[in-house]
């Protein structure tokens, strides 16, 4: 048992006076509990607009549930979020589709439509939303899938690719209505270190090239680095740290220090 | 006897959570018809999975249904009753209760099954949410087409089945009871009431309710990974038959003591 206590600084005040007036996305008190686990404790966070913020944090802390909180696709318990000065808490579900179609998510698992091809998949938004024709989307559709180096794919269906052609397939789908904001869940998870990296160069490209605000949220050290304005850790429900990526390689905050040395010892404990 | 009582009143409760979430499910689904129309390659889509895939199951089971009441009446009516009413016995059969029961609790099993599992397993891989981030309501773009193909296509299965039971009575009877065919047509003649097939029909449309919207709600619902697939897949199957036999039993009343009652 380790019997080291850590003397720990207080959580970065992340608080803005006036959310409404923020011109990014502002989370104030975020709580979310799944039966007895209290996942999200009052976590606050802001995002700013274009940057591309990288959330750490160990597995289970609730990364994910504080990237699904900011599209509404879990109801909190307690808290609100804005983006862009609009509350989305109490927002009416067609108000809330037309907030969505400002974003792209990229799921842990590329979430593809089995029934569907990849064109079919990457077009899908373009079909229901933009009054195009088909031929039109499939054209937009190729070319977000070379956007994301995927070239000869277009009628395959998602079980036919690899995991990396799948999270490019999904990267192409999050970009297709040119979001504003693009979440990304752990993008690199389960990808071997080249595809990784091919992975990250596509998160920076699409950053520089569409001009995106992007959150990611990964515990892959080498990509968080890589991809990185600013990170924030995610621990215990709060963000215990924020900082740029210098900030994050040079602090003394224990828990960080772990986290990116991936010390087994520590406040963050082992199991 | 305590512990019987509790578990029983958890069912009871849990029964009826389900009842209103699945009613307000039917609510979400009904808003969203005015779409139909434009959704209707989603639609053909589905009735495609309803219609084609569940005809040979209805061809084995209609044809052997009506063989079987024409054996089992035979053996009944042989010493008191004259052959003519066989016909009779047999369509009635048919058109109230055995067509759209056996129909709705066999291709409806299958259906049931492969909404549950399909959406089931969309929702587990988080198809759902994606759904639901690229603004598309999967109320509106998975279940309304569902529930309209399963709504207009159980009742056809049902009149295909009819036929199919009717003509599978006849030939039971005509090769192998000693019934001959002149004999077994004037019975469909005899007291051929045309409410008794509107009541069938109305029936299974129901039925088609029960079914889809059954499918659709444990799919959507599902927790968990392949286990909880398969959980839902299952309760979804159970969930539907028993509806239909309770809903069988009040339409009956409704329909057949009330509605068409003389």
């Amino acid at each position: 048992m380790d019997l080291v206590e850590y003397t720990l600084p207080p959580p970065p005040d992340q608080r803005v006076p006036d959310p409404a007036a923020f011109a990014g996305i502002a989370i104030e008190g975020v709580s979310k509990a799944f039966g007895p686990k209290q996942v999200l404790d009052g976590t606050d966070l802001l995002i700013h607009k274009g940057e591309t913020l990288v959330v750490i944090g160990r597995s289970g802390e609730g990364k994910s549930v504080l990237l699904k909180h900011i599209v509404r696709l879990l109801e909190l318990d307690e808290g609100r979020i804005w983006i862009e000065g609009e509350e989305i808490t109490g927002l009416r579900t067609r108000r809330l589709m037309e907030l969505r179609k400002k974003f792209g998510f990229l799921f842990q698992g590329a979430a593809l439509f089995d029934s569907m091809t990849i064109c079919q998949n990457v077009g899908l938004m373009l079909s229901e939303h933009s009054g195009l024709s088909e031929d039109q989307v499939r054209a937009r559709a190729c070319e977000c899938l070379a956007m994301v180096g995927l070239e000869n794919v277009e009628d395959k269906l998602p079980s036919a690719l690899s995991g990396g052609m799948k999270k490019r397939a999904g990267l192409a789908r999050a970009i297709v209505m040119e979001p504003e904001y693009i979440l990304y869940d752990e993008p690199t998870t389960g990808l071997d270190p080249i595809t990784s990296d091919a992975i990250n160069d596509l998160i920076i490209k699409l950053q520089k090239e569409l001009g995106v605000t992007s959150i990611v949220v990964t515990h892959d050290m080498p990509s968080a680095f890589k991809i990185a304005d600013r990170m924030a850790m995610l621990s215990r429900g709060k963000i215990q740290f924020t900082g740029t990526v210098e900030e994050v390689r040079t602090t003394d905050h224990a828990m960080v220090r772990q986290f990116i040395e991936g010390n087994a010892r520590g406040p963050l404990g082992a199991f | 006897m305590p512990i019987l009582v509790t578990n029983l009143g958890g069912l009871v409760l849990l029964a009826l959570m389900h009842t209103g979430r699945g009613a307000l499910l039917l609510r979400a689904i009904v808003v969203q018809l005015p779409h139909a129309w434009r959704m209707r390659h989603l639609i053909y889509e589905q009735m495609h999975v309803v219609a084609i895939g569940s005809m040979p199951l209805v061809l084995t089971t209609s044809v052997f249904v009506g063989a079987v009441t024409a054996v089992q009446a035979v053996y009944q009516m042989q010493a008191y009753v004259p052959m003519k009413f066989l016909g009779v016995m047999i369509s009635k059969s048919v058109f109230i209760e055995l067509g759209p029961v056996l129909t709705a609790l066999v291709v409806g099993s299958r259906l049931c099954a492969n909404y549950a599992a399909e959406l089931g397993t969309m929702k587990v891989t988080e198809q759902l949410d994606a759904m639901n981030i690229m603004a598309i309501e999967p109320v509106r773009y998975l279940a309304m087409p569902r529930f309209v193909a399963a709504v207009l296509m159980i009742p056809t299965i049902t009149i295909l089945a009819n036929g199919i039971a009717i003509f599978g009575g006849y030939l039971a009877s005509v090769l192998t009871l000693d019934v001959t065919s002149s004999t077994f047509i004037e019975g469909l003649r005899l007291f051929y009431d045309p409410l008794d097939v509107i009541g069938g029909l109305i029936k299974s449309f129901i039925f088609g309710g029960i079914i889809s919207l059954s499918g659709i709600f444990f799919g959507f619902n599902t927790e968990g990974g392949a286990e909880g697939v398969g959980r839902a897949t299952m309760t979804a199957v159970v969930g539907s038959c028993l509806s239909i036999l309770v809903a069988d039993y009040l339409l009956a009343i409704v329909l057949f003591q009330i509605v068409f009652g003389r």
